[in-house]
């Protein structure tokens, strides 16, 4: 089952990927990336299961907690993105723009 | 290698004096470090005033106006003089001592036929170049040596009264030191790599000196042209040295003498070889069509004509094919070469020193001519000849030299008492001067009959030899059986006898002219002058009184066997381990003693001599001569020689003008503004440009456009993973 | 366990977790997208714990479907963004088939990259009783440092949401 479950993470990595590269919400994009997350997670989880050992399992708890601090910081950052633009469309967004 | 160290060690010079010859130039190397520091030193605490012409003794008149205009009261001595002094001259003259010291180990050990190579560290090895810094004694080397450091100490000497007031007293000695070492480097150098470095080391400090008071802009001009004329001959020098390497594998001089067989008698190869080398020589030593420096060298101090551009450094090019002599005498085209570029010069030279002023130009117009004697002998193999004429020639032209300095040294105390600014060394401002100056006008005549080539004088004998080998080889020999550019050697050297004796013919005259104005007839300096006319210290006169004795029995070193008049040919035996075997080459079928013809040569040459003093004597009349600013223009043939064939004119208009104007049009305005400031310098900024905005639009601030950059980033690493 | 059952149910999971990722990014509605990765989010729990990862897919429930989503939602709830027409959101049809191509490519090349032969099945891992220590035990033994420094990043990640979301003194 482990390759099985290697093919879904990388089938769902991979959508994870094409939304971010399609969508232009803020919180959708933010929504892909966590999916691209838990994917990662899942390899984690089955190679772990390969190697008999729990330490994957442990970076899986590692990712879940930045997941975690990313979504606040991210969504306190869209927050007052959307006070400022009235808007979360990331082509009004080019703040990063020199 | 190996076996090299151990001859070496059981060469019969390795327990003798000649084990420290390493400190030859490295004694007069400390004397530049220590002048060179003084220099610095004094320049530091007292501003940069050194180069001021403030007591220049000599030079242009420009450089008179600035030295009265500037400084009119007495010149306070330089503060490290005393030092500079005592260093400056006890260096070199350790080095003469040393030098006597090998000299009598090497009589003493006999003949020797390898020469002693004593190396020190090794200096360029890469695959087949094995280059050590290697020095190498053996007769030809030692007579260099010699003549080097003896000369040249007693000018170091000499220089002490003549650069007495000047303000860049250690620098002026520091570089003279300095020129000391590098000439025995190139002397002494094992392979011509290290002779080179000797070689281009004379080539800085005759720039340094001819440009030593170089405020004044001619005499900047002066040692730049010398410097970049000489480079036009190096590069014959670098040319032969990488086409012996390439065809021999090695640079060492005794490997090169040894495999030059193997390049073929009178193939194209040595042919090519010898005459680059030649290049480098003609570059060097003054000759045609290089010589244009040598007479605007005489911007220098005195002292550096003397030792420079007189006796040592531009004789560098007799000595480098004496050298080579093996190279040479497989190739009797580049030998005739040789020969008749410096009969040519010869010459050439000694009829524009019949229409000179200056008295300097005389005699460096002059040293060309006697330069062209040297080429001529050691061109037709008469290595130990051309040697000779080399030794005899750094007598008398170095007295004459320092006796023009002593006139001149007189001419400008005087001058500068009483604030004239004529020119000092032009001799329609002098005459008359052998009340005044009786030492140096002694010696001066000797030194003209020695050049001149009155017997028993040295010149005589050294002309002699040349002529007389001339005259031999015409006869028979690998020279006389060649053909050079269609025409029989044969020919071709019998007419350089001749064109030999009108040289002398001319010399004779243009020498006895310069006595005639400079120290006969009337007095032309003026009244207020006239009472400060004297002789020169001792400090001056001395080194000239013991080169006027060498100057009269310098012949000695060499009789003839038609004159026994004490051991015969010396200098002959004691070169002949050396250049023997290819001086016999050159020569053929020995000659059979003394025969008639030959004291036929030698009574023909002493009438040729006393001929030419006799016309000088009858058609010169000093008493009519005008002082120069009084002095009509000339006209005719006597015009064309005052501007010395308008040559330096002529390398101008044909040379330096296409030169500079192709520069200037085609290199900096087509190409370098052209194509490399519009297409490589602005296209790259353009190129720059573009790139950078073309980066900047990814750097649009969107981050839906960064996402797809990191996409296509993840799929390129990603596949290269994949097709690796 | 049954093992077709077993392979029949891990199928089924990442099937459902593949479509609803699908159903995911393709929905206009914030609100649409959110709970389609929620449903992601259930099955990949379900596959973490046929990969005998009960505590991490516990774990997976609780933070990612039930924390982390119920913010994600609170936020598009907050700036009234449930509209699907108030965004023009998915780009053109060029766009979506570029990144298609995009994401296919990434795929195969990934495939090809991982081509390692993994055995089919393994054995059980551990005594399904004793499900956390497994965890814990080098959580807090191997990795406490980075652990520690784990609550410190959350620690500055709720301090520095707070300063961000907090309306600025202009805005008043």
């Amino acid at each position: 089952m482990i390759a099985e479950a290697l093919f879904f993470s990388a089938v769902l990595f991979i959508i994870g990927v094409v939304g971010v590269l399609i969508r232009r919400n803020a919180i959708i994009i933010f929504m892909c990336v966590e999916l691209m997350l838990t994917a990662v997670n899942l390899s984690f989880i089955a190679l772990a299961r390969l190697h008999g050992s729990a330490t994957g399992q442990v970076f899986v708890l590692f990712v879940m907690t930045v997941a975690a601090a990313e979504a606040a910081v991210g969504l306190a950052i869209v927050i007052s993105i959307f006070r400022h633009h009235k808007s979360v469309d990331l082509r009004n967004i080019n703040l990063l723009k020199g | 290698m190996l076996q090299e160290l151990a001859a070496v060690d059981t060469h019969p010079l390795a327990e003798t004096a000649a084990r420290f010859v390493g400190l030859l130039p490295l004694l007069p190397l400390a004397g530049f470090l220590v002048n060179g520091a003084l220099s610095l030193a004094s320049s530091y605490k007292r501003g940069p005033a050194d180069p001021s012409a403030a007591g220049a003794h000599d030079g242009t008149a420009a450089e008179q106006v600035a030295a009265h205009g500037s400084d009119h009261d007495a010149v306070a001595r330089h503060p490290y003089a005393a030092i500079t002094s005592v260093v400056g001259t006890l260096m070199p003259a350790l080095s003469f001592a040393l030098a006597i010291a090998i000299f009598l180990a090497m009589v003493s050990a006999g003949d020797f036929s390898t020469p002693y190579v004593r190396s020190y560290f090794d200096w360029m090895v890469t695959g087949d170049l094995q280059i050590r810094w290697a020095f190498q004694l053996d007769q030809l080397s030692m007579v260099m040596v010699l003549v080097i450091t003896g000369v040249g100490t007693l000018i170091h000497i000499f220089s002490i009264g003549y650069m007495r007031d000047d303000p860049g007293y250690p620098r002026f000695f520091a570089y003279l030191n300095l020129f000391v070492a590098f000439m025995l480097v190139l002397v002494l150098g094992a392979s011509y790599p290290v002779m080179f470095v000797g070689w281009e080391g004379v080539g800085l400090c005759s720039y340094l000196l001819i440009g030593y008071w170089y405020n004044v802009k001619s005499n900047a001009d002066a040692g730049l042209k010398a410097f970049i004329v000489n480079r036009i001959g190096d590069v014959g020098f670098l040319m032969a040295m990488f086409m012996i390497f390439a065809n021999l594998h090695t640079l060492d001089i005794t490997a090169v003498n040894a495999a030059a067989p193997s390049l073929g008698f009178n193939s194209a190869l040595v042919t090519t070889i010898c005459l680059f080398l030649f290049m480098g020589c003609v570059g060097k030593s003054a000759q045609l069509p290089l010589y244009v420096w040598l007479p605007d060298a005489m911007a220098g101090p005195t002292p550096v004509s003397a030792l420079i551009h007189a006796a040592t450094m531009v004789t560098a090019g007799v000595y480098l094919i004496a050298r080579s002599s093996a190279l040479f005498v497989m190739s009797p085209a580049a030998c005739i070469t040789v020969a008749v570029v410096g009969t040519l010069t010869a010459l050439f030279a000694a009829t524009i020193g019949l229409k000179q002023w200056d008295i300097k130009k005389v005699l460096a117009y002059s040293t060309i001519s006697q330069l062209g004697y040297m080429f001529m002998g050691v061109g037709v193999g008469a290595y130990a000849a051309g040697m000779f004429h080399l030794i005899t020639h750094a007598f008398f032209k170095a007295l004459l030299f320092l006796g023009s300095g002593s006139v001149i040294f007189a001419m400008h105390r005087a001058y500068h008492h009483t604030g004239n600014h004529d020119d000092a060394q032009d001799m329609r401002n002098m005459g008359g001067l052998r009340k005044y100056m009786p030492w140096t006008f002694a010696l001066m005549w000797i030194a003209t009959l020695a050049i001149a080539g009155v017997p028993p004088f040295s010149g005589f004998f050294s002309k002699d030899g040349i002529l007389g080998a001339v005259f031999e080889r015409a006869q028979h020999g690998t020279l006389a059986e060649a053909t050079w550019l269609g025409m029989p050697g044969s020919a071709v050297l019998y007419a350089l006898y001749g064109l030999g004796l009108l040289t002398a013919l001319l010399t004779a005259i243009y020498m006895t002219r310069l006595m005639l104005y400079t120290f006969h007839g009337p007095n032309r300096t003026g009244e207020a002058e006239r009472a400060q006319l004297r002789e020169a210290p001792w400090s001056m006169t001395g080194p000239l009184v013991v080169l006027g004795v060498l100057s009269a029995v310098g012949g000695w070193l060499d009789l003839p066997a038609t004159l026994p008049l004490g051991p015969v040919g010396l200098l002959d035996k004691w070169l002949e381990p050396v250049v023997g075997a290819a001086t016999a080459t050159a020569a053929g079928v020995v000659g059979e003693g003394v025969t008639s013809t030959e004291y036929v040569l030698i009574a023909v040459a002493v009438a040729i001599a006393v001929l030419g003093i006799v016309i000088a004597l009858v058609r010169l009349r000093p008493a009519a001569l005008l002082p120069k600013r009084d002095a009509l223009p000339e006209h005719g043939i006597e015009k064309l020689l005052e501007n010395k064939y308008y040559i330096d004119e002529l390398y101008d208009d044909a040379i330096v003008t296409p030169l500079v104007s192709g520069s200037r049009n085609i290199l900096w305005k087509g190409i370098d503004r052209g194509i490399i400031d519009s297409f490589f310098v602005n296209g790259s900024a353009a190129l720059s440009r573009g790139v950078g905005w073309v980066g900047s639009q990814f750097q649009s601030g969107e981050t839906g456009a960064y996402a797809w950059a990191i996409a296509i980033g993840a799929l390129a690493v990603l596949g290269a993973f994949t097709f690796r | 366990m049954n093992t077709l059952v077993y392979t029949f149910h891990f199928y089924l999971f990442g099937l459902i977790a593949i479509a609803s990722a699908l159903a995911f990014v393709t929905r206009k509605s914030a609100v649409a997208a959110a709970l389609w990765l929620v449903n992601t989010m259930f099955c990949l729990s379900a596959l973490f714990v046929m990969l005998d990862a009960q505590f991490v897919a516990a774990v997976q429930v609780l933070v990612y479907a039930g924390a982390i989503m119920v913010v994600f939602l609170f936020v598009v709830m907050l700036l009234n963004l449930g509209e699907a027409s108030e965004v023009t959101d998915i780009r053109s049809l060029g766009g979506k088939l570029t990144a298609g191509f995009v994401g296919l490519l990434m795929l195969a090349e990934l495939f090809s990259l991982s081509r390692l032969k993994f055995p089919r099945l393994m054995g059980a891992m551990t005594d399904h009783a004793n499900v956390v220590n497994p965890v814990s035990a080098p959580l807090f033994h191997e990795f406490l440092l980075p652990f520690e420094v784990t609550s410190v990043v959350l620690l500055v990640a709720v301090i520095g949401a707070v300063v961000l979301a907090k309306r600025g003194p202009k805005a008043q």
